[in-house]
């Protein structure tokens, strides 16, 4: 039985993995693997900070409103998080996808059609988001 | 045709097994906000009346509590992500699996005390 051949966590040190085991070789899913990890770090400070930042103090999201966002941005500093932060998340979320529809989705049609899906959603997402960051002038609007 | 059997998990009920299905369940949760998001922000290019048309959607005692559930699932998906990379980067550490996965749950519940006691105020505060 296939469940008996896997190989069983043992209980001190060794094969004992909390995450998906590093994938051998140098391949896709090694770089993966690594991409997960390093993209992880970064966002621990810029998906932690920036929900903090907009959901705790002075009301959380209340005070979100067009001149607040349009002030914010005036700082490139902001810019340059948020558009990190839009880059790096989707990246790490659709390959977190990806990774999901490994596991569970056996027919490689729907597999191709879902992480399909996964890329043109993600891209389209990521220009619709860079255009919005770059190109925001506050002036356009009478500010 | 593979059986579902070929491919359940080592852990089989215990800690890292229910960590590993709360990180997959926070990051899709995540992702899949994240997209409504992207859409949401963007909304202020086409200006004032727009984007603030488009945050008061937001303004809502439910939009709220869900919020709180987004904000656990980002903090969630952080600090079990943390675990991960301390027993994939030092092996070693896996000798204390259970502490670490209990540590950082309590890291966890710990910062939610005071995010669940102000966010709960702000969304008492739209009723």
């Amino acid at each position: 039985m296939a469940l008996e051949a896997q190989k069983k966590p043992k209980k001190s040190g060794g094969d004992y993995r909390a995450g998906r085991e590093k994938p051998s070789g140098g391949g896709g899913e090694f770089w993966s693997w690594i991409f997960m990890r390093i993209s992880a770090i970064v966002l621990l400070f810029l998906a932690v900070g920036h929900v903090l930042i907009m959901h705790i103090p002075a009301g959380g999201v209340s005070r979100v409103d067009f001149s607040f966002v349009a002030t914010r941005w005036d700082n490139p500093l902001w810019r340059t998080w948020d558009w990190m932060l839009l880059t790096l998340a989707l990246i790490h979320g659709i390959n977190g996808l990806r990774v999901i529809t490994l596991d569970y989705v056996r027919k490689p049609s729907l597999r191709i059609a879902l992480n399909f899906t996964y890329y043109i959603l993600g891209f389209a997402l990521f220009i619709l988001g860079t255009i919005i960051v770059i190109t925001f002038n506050k002036a356009k609007w009478g500010l | 045709m593979a059986k579902k059997r070929d491919y359940t998990t080592l852990y089989k009920g215990h800690e890292g097994q229910w960590s590993w299905v709360a990180h997959r369940v926070t990051g899709v949760a995540v992702i899949l906000f994240l997209f409504a998001h992207i859409i949401d922000t963007a909304v202020i290019g086409w200006g004032p009346s727009a984007y603030d048309r488009v945050m008061r959607a937001y303004e809502n005692p439910i939009i709220r509590l869900m919020e709180l559930g987004l904000v656990a699932a980002v903090l969630y998906h952080a600090i079990n992500g943390i675990r991960i990379m301390i027993v994939d980067f030092w092996p070693k550490t896996a000798e204390h699996q259970k502490q670490l996965f209990y540590g950082s749950m309590a890291v966890f519940l710990a910062a939610m005390i005071p995010i669940t006691i102000i966010m709960g105020k702000q969304a008492l505060d739209l009723l």
